[in-house]
């Protein structure tokens, strides 16, 4: 029989017999003091079935300290000191002798034993007994409380607390009745509806365990998408419903000439330096660009042309013919819309467009908490007959309504391949400040007109990273712990859906 | 984007007759397109960095941020020029070329041939009768650091040297000696030094060793010299000692030196005209004629204004607003640009400055309107037209994809698309036959090459989560990308999208990962055939190193093999330090595009 079950045996026959437990605290079993914990879990599950109810009491009670307890064991200090003199008065002990057999106790004790009168002073400076016997009252009186737990004389008791002899500590036990629905008969309690209870009928007469409903349920085994992924998918969704077409992006690697060159981004750009981008030694350059358009381009950049006066710097075609990792998907789109000028020169015929891509591109970036060297870009292009600025800010504030975000303003910026460029910043509830969320603008004629595109044809085109958003969407402080291989799974799994609107 | 640091009372306030507070400002900044990062002080930014700062000003210092093409707006002077014109307070000057009075002639800079081999190009200008003040001095000083920072590319493009004028006598001359030959004591030293001495003296030097390299191995270095062989200056080195300006210096005389032409005209430009300011006639600078070794000169600096031309229908077309010739060109004052209406007001013509080197186009011109009208003033509007959103097969299949196997309890990991060359190969017991892509300038030493394989990824992840409950089930569908020289890539390489899942458990999991395989087949409707069945996939066994012998075999798909499957190998798994058995499958999902 559990101790549960033996508890309950107990405080049925009792409530049987007296109709009522006046305090558990006096209950024993098996020669000791009830548990309290035991008790509230038996109690508890009784009053559940209305077997019983009770209510608390909370009352102080007196403990015995370390130093009290070893009184309450081995006697007063002075006690001690009395019966370490030996009996009869021609005997004695020095000073020095009862600090050896007694220790700090001989100190503590000797003065109340001589004033008790128990011993006296000696002749030769030492003690010898007063008196024949002694009762050590302040023995029992810890004795009576160690076994009560309370002492009628408040003044005694606050005494004793000064000395640290005793403490005082609160202590819950249980006042218990009858409930409506008695019974000394004690019922097994199931956990759980079975297959066979469903067959027999069981379930009908069946007392069941209280379910906690604090308790954690039991997870679900199940696999999840990555964060990030959830999130790239959530913007690949809104680009569609906005009617964007995807571009297809899977080229990492890409020739300087439409990463930087188609861009109108000049050979002596700080972008271009072996600290900013991987260059690669195998496969090292690529020669096989459309040469009648990259003339066009070495034109633009070194002398002009298009209406442009150009950078006026030695042009090289061997830079462009270098191959990179591409450092933003934009060389995905200068290569779309040279096909786009392409198709328009053979047909004669132009067709607005609206892309978008999120894809991975490549930095050679020292790595630290906010940097990776590789990272996904998020890019929106619109290209049509006469698109205007004020197209770009409809187009940002439509794409980014869908986000949640209501609040947009723009701030001039530099980009080599935009004019003009603006920096998107949005209204931050939390911040309480403008955050910058990404970057827009119109492509510059000296990278349209060269490719063929009518001259009246305007590309608005905006990009942020998602990345950036995803860590402050869920409160990630270093990249790490989203991307790479040392991102833990529990933390995939856990991650909520991504409601980037939310 | 470069910052410059302003004395916010000397360069703002004053000139701005207006006290701002920094939200103010910020404001003002963010109209204009510049950016104030913050409000300081020297002894602050001294603190910040954890330097001494107890006897250091606490003058307001504004930190502003200036866009990479505004080379004239490095320097407090060119911020106040071009926030009194944005505010209307101020016209920005005309500057002027002022020939030498009483007839006198032109300060000569003779080029010899041998500095066309190392640095080609030399322009120089003079500032005459200057008064600087500390506030002043400090600003030259820290316009040209800009400068070598920012268009001069770290002096590779551009060097600039500045002289006092009254130290060193005309004609000079511009040279390219053997390092042994010359001599001559380098700025704030005591010793001569020839070009040996001098680059072994500098190397441990934090501030000039990073220039070093652009000429300590070329046979013969470039110099100036005045006609009494005194050394002006070592570009893109050092300066001479002899010729340095001081706080009492009255006639500047400054040289760039350069590979690029174009850049050092600008560089030159954009020093006379910012201190220019503090000549005794303001914003006049004397020229200096370059002469080359063939004869022919040009004389610097070319402060004329370029006439732009930009139609009023393709500035109000472009931005989306409808506004007249004359405010258009109104507008434009306030960028610093002088601006006429043609006779039919059909046409802005607007003179360019020579500090204005960012206007190559109409285009700039047009952003310019923008600037000033405000970009947030613009009315939004929408393109008009519709379009059918089309994704590209090879995502929305991977999608669909993700999601199956997420469903089947794979958790989807996202590992790095770059990686070591051991993991890519030797780690997983395969021999480099040269399809991968390999980088050649790696920060990160482990990122040797793009991966042709998903496995690393995963098997890194799979120990770095070693110390969490098993079983592992990660996947991933991604691109690996391979060298391809066949002629329709004109990238010379390829990206393929493949899907890697593993299992990880006390035991391999084999059936497990072969049963994920076929549930994967089963949702792309393919369906298990005979070996040599077109019409489906097979399982043969294969003797891939990467896995455990008898445990391991490659997906035939319409006959080809499209990937592989097994228990990991035991020595690939020592390699990534995984003490548990895993089973792997890679397979690559275009065929089912």
């Amino acid at each position: 029989m559990s101790l549960r079950e033996a508890y309950t045996t107990l405080f049925l026959s009792i409530l049987d017999k007296d109709g009522e437990i006046k305090d558990t605290a006096d209950l024993k079993h098996e020669g000791k003091s009830v548990d309290q914990e035991t008790v509230i879990g038996v109690l508890k599950s009784l009053e559940s079935r209305e077997v019983i109810k009770y209510e608390t009491i909370s009352r102080e009670q007196l403990v015995l300290t370390e130093e009290g307890a070893d009184i309450a064991d081995n006697g007063s200090y002075e006690a001690r000191v009395f019966y370490a003199v030996p009996e009869g008065e021609e005997n004695g002990i020095s000073v020095a002798d009862l600090k050896s057999k007694l220790g700090q106790a001989a100190q503590f004790g000797q003065g109340r034993a001589i004033k008790n009168k128990w011993i006296k002073k000696s002749a030769n400076g030492g003690f010898t007994r007063a008196v024949e016997s002694i009762v050590d009252e302040s023995q029992n009186l810890l004795r009576d409380i160690r076994e009560k737990g309370a002492y009628h004389d408040e003044k005694v008791v606050k005494d004793l607390k000064k000395q640290k002899h005793i403490s005082a500590s609160k202590v819950t036990s249980y006042r218990v009745v009858k409930g409506d629905k008695f019974t000394t008969q004690i019922v097994k309690e199931e956990t759980d509806i079975t297959e066979e209870m469903l067959k027999s009928g069981e379930w009908k007469t069946a007392t069941f365990k209280k379910y906690n409903f604090n308790a954690a349920g039991v997870q679900p085994r199940s696999g999840a998408l990555h964060p990030l992924m959830k999130v790239r998918e959530e913007y690949r969704q809104i680009f569609l419903e906005l009617g964007f077409s995807e571009m297809p992006t899977a080229q990492y690697v890409e020739s300087s000439f439409w990463n930087f060159d188609a861009l109108f981004q000049p050979q002596q750009h700080p972008a271009r330096d072996a600290h900013d981008t991987f260059f690669l030694s195998d496969p090292a350059t690529s020669d096989r660009m459309p040469m009648d358009y990259v003339e066009r381009v070495k034109q633009v950049h070194s002398v002009g042309g298009y209406g442009s006066i150009g950078y006026g710097y030695d042009w090289k075609i061997a830079e462009a013919e270098k191959l990179v990792l591409r450092t933003h998907t934009t060389a995905v789109s200068s290569n779309m819309l040279y096909k786009l000028a392409k198709e328009f020169q053979e047909t004669g015929e132009w067709k607005p467009v609206k892309w978008f891509s999120i894809d991975k591109v490549f930095r050679n970036e020292t790595l630290d908490a906010t940097h990776l060297a590789e990272f996904h870009q998020i890019e929106g292009v619109v290209a049509d007959r006469g698109l205007t600025l004020g197209d770009l800010i409809g187009t940002l504030h439509g794409f980014f309504k869908k986000l949640g975000i209501q609040k947009l303003r723009f701030k001039p910026a530099y980009n080599p391949y935009t004019e003009p460029s603006m920096e998107i910043f949005a209204w931050h509830d939390g911040l309480n400040k403008w955050v910058e969320i990404g970057n827009s603008g119109m492509f510059r004629p000296e990278m349209l007109l060269p490719m063929g595109l009518p001259e009246d044809v305007a590309v608005i085109a905006w990009g942020l990273s998602t990345e950036r958003p995803t860590m402050i969407k869920y409160g990630y402080n270093n990249i790490r712990d989203l991307v790479g291989h040392k991102c833990r799974l529990d933390m995939v799994n856990r991650n909520p859906i991504a409601r980037v609107d939310k | 984007m470069p910052t410059v640091n302003v004395d916010a009372e000397r360069y703002v306030f004053k000139p701005l007759k207006k006290t701002f507070d920094a939200k103010e400002f910020e404001e003002l900044c963010f109209e204009f397109g510049i950016e104030l990062e913050e409000a300081t002080s020297e002894r602050e930014m001294a603190a910040k960095e954890g330097e001494k700062a107890d006897d250091l000003s606490d003058k307001l210092v504004y930190k502003i941020d200036i866009p990479a093409n505004r080379y004239d707006m490095l320097c407090g002077e060119g911020i106040s020029r071009a926030l009194k014109a944005y505010l209307q307070i101020e016209k920005p000057p005309v500057y002027k070329v002022v020939h030498p009075v009483n007839g006198k002639a032109l300060e000569k800079l003779y080029v010899k041939p041998e500095t066309g081999a190392i640095r080609p190009h030399v322009v120089a200008a003079i500032l005459r009768d200057v008064t600087l003040d500390q506030g002043a001095y400090d600003s030259f000083i820290e316009l040209q650091d800009k400068l070598h920072n920012n268009i001069c590319r770290k002096r590779t493009l551009v060097a600039i040297g500045t002289h006092d004028l009254d130290t060193i006598q005309g004609p000079f001359s511009y040279e390219a000696l053997p390092p042994k030959s010359l001599k001559f004591i380098p700025l704030n030293q005591s010793k001569a030094m020839d070009g040996e001495e001098l680059m072994k003296f500098y190397e441990t030097d934090r501030k000039l060793s990073k220039f070093l390299h652009i000429i300590r191995d070329a046979p013969r270095y470039p110099i100036i010299f005045d006609s009494k062989r005194t050394v002006l200056s070592l570009p893109p080195i050092i300066n001479g000692d002899h010729s340095k300006i001081k706080l009492s210096t009255k006639n500047i005389f400054i040289e760039c030196t350069a590979t690029d032409l174009t850049k050092a005209k600008i560089v030159l430009n954009t020093v006379v005209t910012m201190f220019s300011q503090y000549c005794s006639k303001p914003f006049t600078v004397e020229p200096v004629e370059v002469v080359h070794a063939d004869g022919t000169s040009v004389v610097y600096p070319d402060l004329s204004s370029r006439t732009v031309e930009a139609d009023v229908n393709y500035i109000n077309r472009s931005i989306g607003v409808n506004l007249e010739a004359d405010k258009i060109a109104e507008l434009l004052e306030k960028m610093s640009l002088s601006a006429q209406t043609s006779e039919d007001h059909k046409k802005v013509i607007v003179s360019v400055p020579p500090t204005r080197s960012d206007i190559l186009h109409a285009c700039d011109v047009m952003e310019d309107v923008a600037v000033a009208y405000g970009f947030n003033n613009i009315v939004e509007t929408t393109p008009k037209f519709g379009t059918v959103a089309v994704q590209q097969p090879v995502n929305k299949l991977t999608d669909q994809l993700r999601r199956e196997i997420a469903l089947a309890g794979y958790t989807e990991v996202l590992p790095f698309t770059l990686c070591s060359h051991d993991e890519n190969f030797a780690w997983l017991n395969k021999e480099d036959k040269g399809e991968a892509v390999k980088l050649s300038n790696p920060k990160t030493v482990e990122y040797e090459v793009v991966r042709t394989s998903l496995l690393p990824g995963m098997l890194k992840t799979i120990n770095a989560n070693q110390h969490y409950p098993r079983p592992f089930k990660i996947f991933e569908v991604s691109d690996v990308v391979f060298k391809d020289d066949r002629s329709e890539y004109e990238r010379r390489s390829r990206n393929q999208r493949n899907l890697c899942a593993v299992y990880s458990n006390n035991a391999s999991g084999f059936e497990n990962i072969h049963g994920l395989l076929d549930r994967i087949m089963m949702k792309l409707d393919v369906k298990l055939v005979p070996h040599g069945d077109a019409n489906g996939y097979y399982i043969k066994e294969s003797e891939n190193a990467t896995f455990f012998p008898g445990r391991r075999a490659d997906v035939y798909y319409q006959n080809e093999v499209i990937g592989s499957f097994g228990i990991v190998h035991p020595n690939v798994l020592e390699k990534y330090e995984i003490s548990f058995p895993c089973t792997a499958i890679e397979i690559n999902v275009e065929p089912f595009v």
